[in-house]
């Protein structure tokens, strides 16, 4: 351990109060007794042109002040600035046109929440549907539907690089593996969504905004520019404590602006606090991506070259600050193996999905799942050993700091020692054994590899990679990434210090604390430290966030910076006083003292207070150590070079990581037998958190490599609004793992620390991936595997081997949340009689379950209000039916569009009426419809037995009324049993 | 059974961490929300308000529920503990809230008051508590940020803890 490091164990200073109930957490605050409340409608299409909003019943209703449209946002605000130059326009509210489903329409401001989402459901907007594309690789062809027609296609960019020579290295290889693989949309959900409270100022034109924003402040000045105000007119204030984030509360920031503005318009404060569809459905993921990934191989399986082909999808709009996902890793393409000729082509694409934004991992996960996918490929091609393949390629130790072929460097690492330390410690060869036993057992047993270089500290020019030299030449430079932190000591003496890093849950106040307390000789518990972030008081620059691990590098560093500084100032005074040389002074124990005559001793309070009572007998040429802030960058972050090269990130920890997985062979469930893994993060600075991080971007990966996925349908619905339908991990889901370390400390950072937040989001997915494919191979083959590894994902795969199940077939689905059906139901009724009922507008009323009414608009077109409810969420519709192929009594096809705040749906009929010998009727039906919209995401899986129950209310009501009375009781029963079975 | 007006506000008295309180809600109030706006008891948190994540678990009269699915008016008369009762005085923390420091069971502390609220009303109703339990209780809770182990060493400890001192008492 290097001095200036805290305890490694200590306990944290945030525990108590967040164990007590006392936390203080954005919705903790206090709300401005004026505050309203903000509710969001969202588009329930994926792509569409607003016809026309109608906010008059909305406006009417008690206790609503105002709705905002995008038009009225842009009399006030502009667009989001764009990363990349794009003729687009990235509002954060619709204008013209919607482009995900989820998209903000209008905003309700109300006395309350309640009331503003009552005025939700009384907001009609009219639609004309588009259709959507969804698929990235579909969004590139020549006849995708075209999101933003200012540009005419939906590339957003793309760019070809070329380092050392890859067209030799293919031209000379002894082989050539490649692999075409998907990452999916994902995101670690956060339990705290997002919060934004803004104010506007009007005499001093300025807004005061809270919010729990993560940084990276760069975002600042993007939301500072939307609200047409310069940045000190935008106080940006942080709460003390955030609910995690993980990257994705970086993405609140749209909503900065967009209430910030209704704030304005309004003139009154607005609060807004996301709840959970919103935030599964609009808030932001990780960027969903295609890679076909080649490599030029020896015989001995060594990796000559590596071509990628990347199209990266980031959604509806390229949103600040994409496309970084695609770029962060641009100096680690090569991952941790000694490569050194490589190609890519980077696409942005644009679909209709939720712009995409900052996940741990950030671009990692995506990486890594090609490249490591691709290594095992190459074992599996050679009939090689797959570790071999692996000890073959990795950076040698004496190549340390070791320069990447993209321009990367890697500053320290011993990826040997740390592979055979694992191997060795991990017993990977009783894993090994265990893989022979289970298989000998006729079990499906597989084992999983990966190595992994986990990159922190970003460096801020990395995103200018995404523009060619001359357009970065015309830009003007960008580098570095400044950390600042204060240290200011009262006049009793005693120490606070302010952080830039905006902690979401990982102690960041404890290491400050234990750090400065160890400079100053002073205990620990006697250091105040802030995390909450007022960008009108605290020292911050663009880097400034909870992003990219950069904490234990990079804002630590600063304050032992600052720490040390002070303590030099200190240590000249107090040796002024006691007649000593500064290099005599020692901090320790409350006390600066002489170590060459510890009697000769003060107070540090008394010294450090005496800046403040008796400023004139400071030593001359001492500062006041009243106040430090430092400012570090590290010189070696250095913008793009003319040839492309770019040193991305700063620190560069290594992960090696193996597991053994086994597949239920009946459920297709992959449960995780073993798992180790090895980390190389420089300096420890807390034993406990860096465990914590470890477990918890591990539990991540898991829920990334098995369960999570942010799921469209076709016509572009969202699939996933709740955690039912996210399933996100529990403890039963998660295994214990073993953890290893060695330590090659960073010469690069103040502490020697790197970051350890991310690696297991980068290293997990892929290894359970490379363990399943293991699994499979000798009875599959090699097979090209899609995340998340679901138990129906297996069973898909595997029953594209295998012919149907006899009496299993599958109806083609129609587009969206796909519901089809038929049934039967017998009337004691004639058909005419029946044919009566369903053409009579009053009749249908009485009979369709929750009509309001029904109006026949011509004699073949009906029109109705129905409230409907799906598990949890209960709405109004209007409900358009028309009838066609009319064929009295006997039979007619009805095709419905229904529209509410919930959604939309629409579907065809075909209902046919046969008199029975009973002088009954038997009315057979068959139905085809698709749901999109909210109920699509909340309630999908019960959308068809919701479909059934209603269904079956209306025969039953049908059969009533064609009667004359109740039905008979053989009738429900047969009812009953026929809609129960039909599940 | 008392009828409610769906516009009015009505007065709910529960007790509340053993102080008796009231306030007013809609009848269709959630619970979590009369909690933390009406009576600015903040500490239960809310994650999903559709019951899956658990972070707002409190007790009512004694029994584990979900404050997101209980209605406000639900409460009236009842006894509800939340994590701001837990610790035994406001400079204290109990014994599982302890175990959560020690262990680092928590990390930004979000999920954590739903969480040590099913854990105590475990602790408390089960002496002899076994993993299994434990594991049991906490796959009713959701955290992002620990991946779970912690907390169970800290449950797992907690238990230890109070057997001891319940068979030294």
């Amino acid at each position: 351990m290097l001095g200036g490091t805290p305890n490694p164990a200590m306990l944290r200073v945030e525990d108590a109060p967040l164990v007590t109930g006392r936390g203080r957490f954005f919705d903790d605050l206090p709300t401005p007794r004026a505050a309203l409340h903000a509710a969001i409608l969202r588009s329930p299409h994926a792509h569409a042109c607003i016809q026309s909003i109608d906010t008059s019943a909305a406006r009417a209703l008690k206790g609503i002040h105002s709705v905002i449209i995008g038009d009225d946002y842009a009399q006030v605000a502009a667009p989001l600035m764009v990363g990349v130059k794009l003729p687009i326009q990235c509002w954060p509210i619709a204008r013209d046109k919607v482009r995900y489903t989820g998209e903000p329409v209008a905003v309700v401001l109300a006395a309350d929440r309640y009331l503003a989402e009552d005025a939700l459901d009384l907001i009609k907007v009219e639609y004309d549907v588009f259709p959507p594309v969804i698929d990235p690789l579909l969004a590139l062809g020549d006849d995708a539907p075209i999101l933003h027609d200012e540009m005419g296609v939906n590339l957003g960019s793309e760019r070809q690089f070329s380092y050392g020579d890859p067209d030799a290295a293919f031209a000379t290889a002894d082989h050539i593996t490649e692999i075409s693989v998907r990452y999916p949309r994902n995101s670690c959900t956060p339990i705290e969504t997002y919060g934004v409270l803004a104010e506007w100022h009007p005499h001093d034109q300025a807004y005061d905004v809270s919010a729990n924003f993560q940084g990276p402040f760069s975002i600042h000045p993007v939301i500072a520019r939307a609200l047409n105000v310069p940045g000190n007119r935008l106080r940006l204030k942080t709460p003390e404590d955030s609910g995690g984030s993980f990257g994705v509360k970086q993405g609140v920031f749209p909503y900065i602006a967009l209430l910030g503005a209704c704030a304005r318009i309004a003139d009154r404060p607005v609060k807004w606090v996301e709840d959970r569809l919103e935030h599964l459905t609009a808030s932001v993921s990780a960027t969903n991506r295609a890679i076909t990934l080649r490599a030029a191989v020896t015989k001995s399986g060594r990796v000559t070259a590596l071509a990628y082909d990347q199209v990266e999808d980031v959604g509806a709009y390229l949103r600040a600050p994409e496309p970084a996902t695609l770029y962060r890793m641009h100096g680690n393409l090569c991952g941790a193996y000694d490569i050194p000729n490589l190609s890519v082509r980077n696409r942005i694409v644009m679909t209709n999905k939720t712009p995409t934004g900052l996940n741990r991992g950030f671009g990692g996960p995506q990486i890594y799942f090609a490249l490591e996918r691709l290594m095992q490929r190459v074992a599996v091609d050679l009939a090689l050993d797959p570790l071999d393949v692996i000890r073959t390629n990795l950076i040698g130790t004496q190549s340390f700091p070791y320069r990447t072929a993209s321009g990367a460097t890697y500053d320290s690492g011993d990826y040997t020692q740390a592979v055979e330390r694992a191997v060795s410690d991990g017993a990977y060869k009783a894993l090994l054994a265990r893989r022979d036993d289970a298989r000998a057992e006729g079990r499906i047993y597989g084992i999983g590899l990966t190595a992994a270089v986990e990159p922190s500290v970003s460096n801020m020019g990395y995103l200018s990679t995404a523009l060619t030299p001359a357009e970065r030449a015309k830009a003007g430079p960008k580098n570095g990434a400044q950390s600042c932190a204060t240290i200011s000591i009262d006049p009793v003496g005693s120490v606070s210090a302010q952080i830039d890093s905006v902690p979401q849950g990982q102690g960041h106040k404890t290491i400050v604390a234990g750090i400065i307390a160890d400079r100053l000789g002073l205990d620990p518990k006697a250091i105040r430290v802030t995390a909450a972030m007022d960008t009108a008081k605290d020292a911050w620059s663009i880097a400034a966030g909870n992003y990219s691990s950069r904490f234990a590098a990079a804002s630590a560093g600063a304050v032992r910076i600052a720490a040390d500084r002070l303590r030099d100032r200190i240590a000249q005074i107090a040796a002024a006083q006691l007649n000593v040389t500064p290099e005599d002074i020692e901090f320790a124990g409350g006390k600066v003292f002489s170590i060459a005559n510890p009697d000769a001793s003060l107070s540090f309070s008394r010294v450090a207070s005496a800046a403040h009572w008796a400023p004139a007998t400071l030593p001359d040429g001492v500062g006041s150590p009243i106040r430090e802030t430092a400012i570090w960058t590290a010189p070696e972050l250095t913008a793009p070079t003319e040839g492309d090269g770019i040193n991305s990130s700063l620190c560069h920890a290594f992960i090696f990581d193996f597991c053994g997985v086994e597949i239920d062979p009946v459920t297709h469930e992959v449960r995780i037998d073993r798992y180790v893994t090895m980390h190389d993060c420089g300096t420890i600075l807390h034993e406990g958190m860096v465990e914590g991080q470890i477990r918890g971007a591990f539990a991540h990966a898991v829920g990334a490599a098995l369960f999570e996925e942010y799921a469209y349908a076709d016509d572009g619905a969202f699939l996933a609004g709740t955690f039912a339908d996210y399933p996100v991990p529990t403890i039963h889901e998660i295994p214990d793992l073993q953890i290893l370390h060695i330590c090659t400390p960073s010469p690069l950072t103040p502490l020697g620390a790197k970051g350890v937040g991310e690696g297991n989001c980068m290293s997990t997915p892929v290894c359970i991936a490379n363990a399943v494919a293991d699994a499979l191979a000798p009875a599959h083959g090699p097979l090209d595997l899609t995340l998340p590894l679901s138990p129906t994902r297996i069973a898909d795969l595997l029953a594209d081997e295998r012919p149907a199940p006899e009496g299993q077939m599958t109806a083609p689905e129609p587009n969206g949340k796909g519901l089809s059906g038929q049934g039967e139901a017998r009337v004691d009724a004639s058909p005419q009689q029946i044919w009566d009922l369903l053409m009579d507008a009053d009749q249908l009323a009485a009979m369709i379950p929750g009509a309001h009414g029904v109006k026949q608009i011509t004699p073949t077109r009906f029109v109705a209000d129905v409230t409907l409810g799906v598990g949890p969420v209960k709405g109004r519709y209007r409900v358009d039916v028309g009838l066609s192929d009319l064929v009295e009594p006997h039979s007619a096809v009805l095709t419905g569009k229904a529209s509410g705040a919930l959604g939309t749906g629409s579907g065809t009929g075909t209902v046919t009426l046969t008199p029975d010998e009973q002088g009954g009727t038997v009315i057979s039906y068959r139905y085809e419809a698709a749901v999109g919209g909210k109920v699509a995401a909340v309630g999908g899986r019960l959308l068809d037995g919701a479909a059934k129950i209603v269904i079956g209310q209306f025969f039953a009501a049908l059969g009533r009324k064609a009667g004359g009375q109740a039905p008979k009781q053989g009738l429900m029963v047969r009812l009953r049993a026929l809609l129960g079975g039909a599940r | 059974m008392r009828r409610l007006n769906a516009d009015q506000r009505h007065t709910v008295t529960l007790t509340l961490n053993g102080q008796l309180v009231e306030g007013q809600a809609t009848p269709r109030m959630l619970l979590s929300d009369f909690l933390r706006h009406e009576l600015a008891a903040t500490g239960t948190h809310v994650g999903c308000e559709h019951g899956v994540c658990g972070a707002c678990t409190l007790r009512i009269d004694g029994s584990m529920a979900r404050s997101c699915l209980t209605l406000a008016v639900q409460v009236d008369g009842a006894v509800v503990d939340t994590v701001e009762g837990l610790a035994p005085a406001p400079d204290r923390l109990s014994v599982l809230q302890e175990s959560f420091r020690k262990n680092h069971a928590l990390q930004c502390g979000f999920c954590t008051a739903g969480i040590l609220m099913s854990l105590d009303t475990l602790l408390r109703d089960t002496p002899d508590v076994n993993e299994d339990q434990i594991r049991d209780v906490l796959s009713g809770h959701l955290c992002r940020c620990t991946g779970y182990q912690a907390i169970l060493n800290a449950a797992l400890e907690a238990a230890e803890t109070i057997s001891k001192e319940t068979k030294d008492a």
